[in-house]
């Protein structure tokens, strides 16, 4: 092993040395092509894949919701067949919780960690463009089940037996099932990689107690997906296998049981809500005090109220039964837990505000999105915290009440963020700034459409309006609150176009952002914009939470980052390996380059997918022994053997 | 506006409690959304005028101290609150588990798609019956319900009676109905089972003690006999063409795949709460079912228009 060490102290060079410039760009800039877009692993585009095709899924799963909107305006209609609309919730819901939101989510981490980090890319840069394909190649499954005879209608949530052959014969479930085993596959390898990212690639000095709280909210995530999702790829395969191979995990009739399905399923659905909400309340976190002119009140009570949301989110999966006639004792004890679970939201909200209320609030667009998510959060949350309340649940539940309470979670701090990051980050990306003006509009037109769609559907559901119903008779109450709802729906639709309008526009137009055109405080803003394929010339020495900050800040910790000088790392593709807890670095990681197995594997896999769905056992076989032989090129050891170069004390302290 | 699902309005001791804590739970929602929307709202436009946006020169960052108090105040004071609402909860919980005495009458639901069934119990044989899509219950003293399911799973609820309760094939899940008004309460399927779920209503009638036990005695009678030439054919065509689905006691009729139909005259609906019970809707629903709850177990049986008449008027002499 002796000779796969060697002791290396790097050089140290200004970051505005040309020559070390043009050597990184060599090292790491995608060859132009399509041959080079295949096969590239820079987080940076891997990150802008991931943001355009969730957003894509979105729009998508939106046009799927009006098509029900319109045939819900009003009472008695029947634009939609059952059949059809059944399809249309399904797939709604299948597309935005899995397709959408979590997606959108790694699509800001993996652009932005490397970057918040002072690091060049992701710790498996060549995992992370398999993540992506898998997870495109997930989504296109699921939707091809259209093409295939319909697709899934059984709700996201699926339960069984509706879901079992005999009373669901066509192939809608099985694309589900299938389709749900890669996307969970997808979700797996991102998990990994986030997690031994944030302990292992950052920038020295960069310790845990000065990680952005996106930083938090997505290893939070990624730490529960990993404990979360087996659960639900599991239970989909079990399904599989009931409905094709002639196992009864889930048949009563042959000893199995139709609740182990909703045990499974909801021990993995609610933590899966916080891993979608988590990242985004941590881009608000980060984005807010921005424009607050001042750090955020309570940095460590709200990233350690990150970490226990999704520890008690553990231990809440039951509130999505309490109808199911469960003993009143556990029934007790998951409602007390779904009470607690408000607590670390609260520590949250209350640091927003005060962050608003002690700072000097900038009225940037993204600024409007950041505060009013606040807002829509603590709407939200109080509707939770309603249905936390097991015997009040008893009448809430699969009313529209939870309709509107769902959206409110999850458009009000998932994609009320989401759109409020893209102008934050949008400059950063791009180099251009979206047009405040059209961005103003759209706010507005946002928030009016979200609140008149979604409000509404609070008090229809009080009035009783089952949820998942294709049709509704008149004379319940409910015909004004719907067409309400439907007016709202298309409002925010329009304002989603005038989204897509503003990026369009602005990608050409937009006005020259400038490395930091919010003055903002973390590593990203001190690269250019868009940044350079390797990051940062010289790997940053980071002193304090925030870097761009310090010199406003006198009490930011001891020392001043160190952004102008530094380890250049350009031997070949090289970032820093940094101890877990403190980012004191002990090794040169030398990183992988470019390559076509990441595509190649993703393809196998759905290939693998597509065979079991035709239950075409000799495609199978073929395939999966393509999955070895690629896996064997993917971990085969170079010619020239990768050294992991182990890196003598450094001394961070250039002066 | 009738509202006839509104749980908020309840009529029974096992709805009473829900929907007090709902209103409780509400007004505290609405003040802490209140509460917070002001804070927020004072938080954004309190230094409005200090900061002018497009002066060029950025905001200086700043850092004023104190802002701990509000997490620790507002966190504190939200745990009180939470602390209060489990107490309320658990309270609930108690109260509605299970009735104040043991319910002299049990009604047994089988919830199929897209319909119910209804048995009463009797304590010999010949007084029992089965029904559909009705429940009638007397006034003042809770029934209990004992759920089934035929099929997938269901929710039975009777919103100004009683919460949900899941209806799991192989699990007996038990429910109780206590209504103090007489009345009639709209309840249906609460939970997605499948492409007729929006059209699975059903009816709990609620009668004073003597008018519950009157209809009871009626229910218990066999169908009538037909007693016109059209009556006679009528019947003959639903032997013929009906009676391997449907039953109706006194008659060779005995399918139980659909609705009893011995005394579907005395029903105010059909289809599980779809249609009102008249002579033009059944005979649309006899003639095309498939056209008005596409899916649902009834056939479209587009019967020649003499035999579609007697039947319907076969069917309304049922009472």
């Amino acid at each position: 092993m002796k000779d796969t060490y060697d002791n290396r102290t790097p050089a140290l060079s200004p970051a505005d040395d040309p020559a070390n410039a043009a050597r990184l760009r060599q090292l790491w800039e995608t060859p132009p092509g399509l041959r080079g877009q295949l096969a590239t692993v820079d987080h940076k585009i891997i990150g802008i894949r991931y943001l355009v095709t969730a957003f894509l899924f979105l729009v998508l799963g939106g046009l799927e919701a009006l098509m029900m909107r319109l045939q819900l305006a009003h009472a008695d209609q029947h634009l939609l067949s059952p059949a059809q609309y059944n399809q249309m919730f399904s797939m709604h819901g299948i597309t935005m919780i899995f397709l959408y939101a979590l997606p959108v989510l790694s699509g800001f981490s993996n652009y932005l960690w490397p970057l918040l980090l002072g690091s060049r890319d992701m710790a498996f840069p060549r995992l992370n463009a398999f993540s992506y394909w898998i997870y495109l190649f997930s989504g296109i499954f699921i939707y091809t089940s259209f093409l295939a005879g319909g697709g899934p209608d059984s709700g996201w949530f699926n339960y069984v037996p509706y879901t079992a052959l005999n009373y669901n014969p066509g192939q809608g479930i099985d694309f589900y099932a299938l389709g749900m085993i890669l996307f969970g596959i997808s979700t797996t390898a991102g998990s990994i990689n986030f997690i031994v990212t944030v302990f292992r690639t950052r920038a020295p000095g960069m310790s845990l107690n000065r990680l952005p709280i996106l930083i938090w909210g997505t290893l939070t995530a990624s730490l529960g997906n990993l404990l979360a999702v087996p659960a639900v790829s599991l239970a989909f395969f079990m399904l599989w296998m009931d409905r094709r191979i002639g196992t009864r995990f889930f048949d009563e009739g042959g000893g199995g049981d139709p609740l182990l399905w909703q045990h499974l399923f909801w021990m993995f659905g609610h933590p899966w809500v916080y891993a979608i909400v988590l990242p985004a309340m941590g881009i608000v976190s980060d984005g807010l005090p921005t424009f607050c002119r001042r750090p955020l009140v309570g940095y460590t009570p709200v990233a350690l109220s990150t970490v226990a949301t999704m520890f008690i989110g553990f231990g809440v999966w039951v509130h999505h039964m309490f109808a199911t006639g469960l003993p009143a004792l556990s029934m007790s004890f998951f409602s007390a837990a779904s009470f607690i679970i408000v607590i670390p939201s609260a520590v949250a909200v209350f640091a927003w505000i005060a962050t608003i209320w002690l700072g000097r609030p900038v009225f940037k667009v993204p600024f409007l999105f950041f505060a009013s998510f606040v807002l829509l959060f603590v709407i939200g949350g109080v509707s939770g915290f309603m249905t936390a309340a097991v015997p009040l649940d008893w009448q809430l539940t699969d009313t529209y009440f939870i309709v509107a309470h769902l959206h409110y979670v999850l458009l009000g701090i998932n994609v009320f963020p989401v759109i409020g990051g893209v102008y934050f980050w949008f400059p950063k990306m791009t180099g251009r700034l979206l047009d405040e003006r059209l961005g103003r509009w759209n706010f507005w037109t946002l928030f009016i459409g979200f609140n008149l769609a979604f409000f509404p559907m609070h008090i229809s559901g009080l009035l009783g309006m089952p949820r998942r119903v294709y049709t509704y008779p008149a004379g319940y109450g409910w015909d004004t609150l719907n067409f309400i709802t439907t007016l709202g729906a298309f409002l925010f639709a329009a304002g989603v176009l005038l989204f897509v309008f503003n990026v369009a526009l602005s990608l050409r137009r937009g006005e020259i952002a400038g490395p930091n055109p919010w003055y903002a405080s973390t590593l990203e803003w001190a690269v250019s914009s868009p940044p350079p394929p390797y990051n940062f010339a010289v790997i940053p020495t980071v002193a304090s939470r925030h870097p761009l900050w310090e010199t406003h800040l006198p009490e930011e910790g001891s020392g001043r980052s160190i952004l102008d000088q530094g380890a250049p790392l350009a031997e070949a593709r090289e970032t820093f390996g940094v101890t877990a807890l403190d980012g004191e670095p002990d090794v040169i990681l030398r990183m992988p380059t470019d390559s076509w197995t990441p595509l190649v594997m993703a393809l196998l896999l759905t290939a693998l997918g597509y065979g079991a769905l035709l239950r075409n056992w000799a495609l199978c076989g073929w395939v999966s022994v393509g999955v070895v032989g690629c896996l064997l090129v993917w971990l085969w050891p170079p010619a020239a053997p990768a050294k992991t170069l182990k890196y003598r004390t450094m001394d961070v302290r250039y002066d | 506006m009738a509202t006839p699902l509104n749980y908020l309005r309840s009529f029974g001791p096992a709805a009473d409690p829900l929907a007090a804590l709902g209103w409780g739970l509400i007004a505290i929602s609405l003040a802490v959304t209140a509460i917070i929307a002001v804070l927020l709202a004072l938080a954004i436009f309190r230094h409005r005028d200090t900061d002018r946006p497009g002066t060029g020169e950025p905001l200086p960052v700043t850092r004023e101290s104190k802002g701990m108090a509000w997490i620790y105040i507002g966190v504190g004071i939200t745990a009180v609150v939470l602390f209060a609402s489990t107490l309320w909860t658990v309270r609930t919980v108690t109260a509605v588990y299970s009735p104040a005495s043991t319910p002299a009458l049990t009604v047994d639901v089988t919830a199929r798609q897209w319909w119910w069934e209804v048995k009463y119990r009797g304590d010999d044989p010949a007084l029992a019956l089965t029904t559909a899509n009705e429940i009638h219950i007397p006034t003042g003293e809770p029934v209990r319900i004992n759920l089934a399911s035929a099929d997938v799973i269901h929710s039975f609820w009777v919103p100004q009676l009683a919460g949900k309760t899941d209806v799991i094939p192989g699990k007996n899940n038990t429910a109780w109905l206590q209504a103090e008004k007489a009345g009639d309460y709209f309840a249906r399927c609460g939970e997605y089972c499948g492409a007729q779920h929006a059209h699975m209503e059903f009816h709990v009638i609620a009668q004073a003690p003597a008018d519950f036990a009157a209809w009871r005695r009626r229910q218990l009678a066999a169908a009538a006999a037909p007693e016109t030439v059209e009556l006679r054919h009528g019947q003959q065509v639903f032997l013929m063409r009906c009676s391997v689905c449907h039953a109706v006691r006194g008659t060779l009729a005995g399918g139980n795949f659909g609705p009893d139909l011995t005394h579907l005259a005395s029903r105010a609906t059909i289809a599980a709460g779809l249609l009102a019970n008249n002579a033009e809707n059944d005979a649309a629903w006899v003639d095309d079912a498939q056209a008005l709850k596409p899916g649902s177990g009834m056939p479209a049986l587009h019967l020649p228009a003499r035999e579609l008449a007697d039947v319907v008027a076969y069917l309304r002499s049922l009472k």
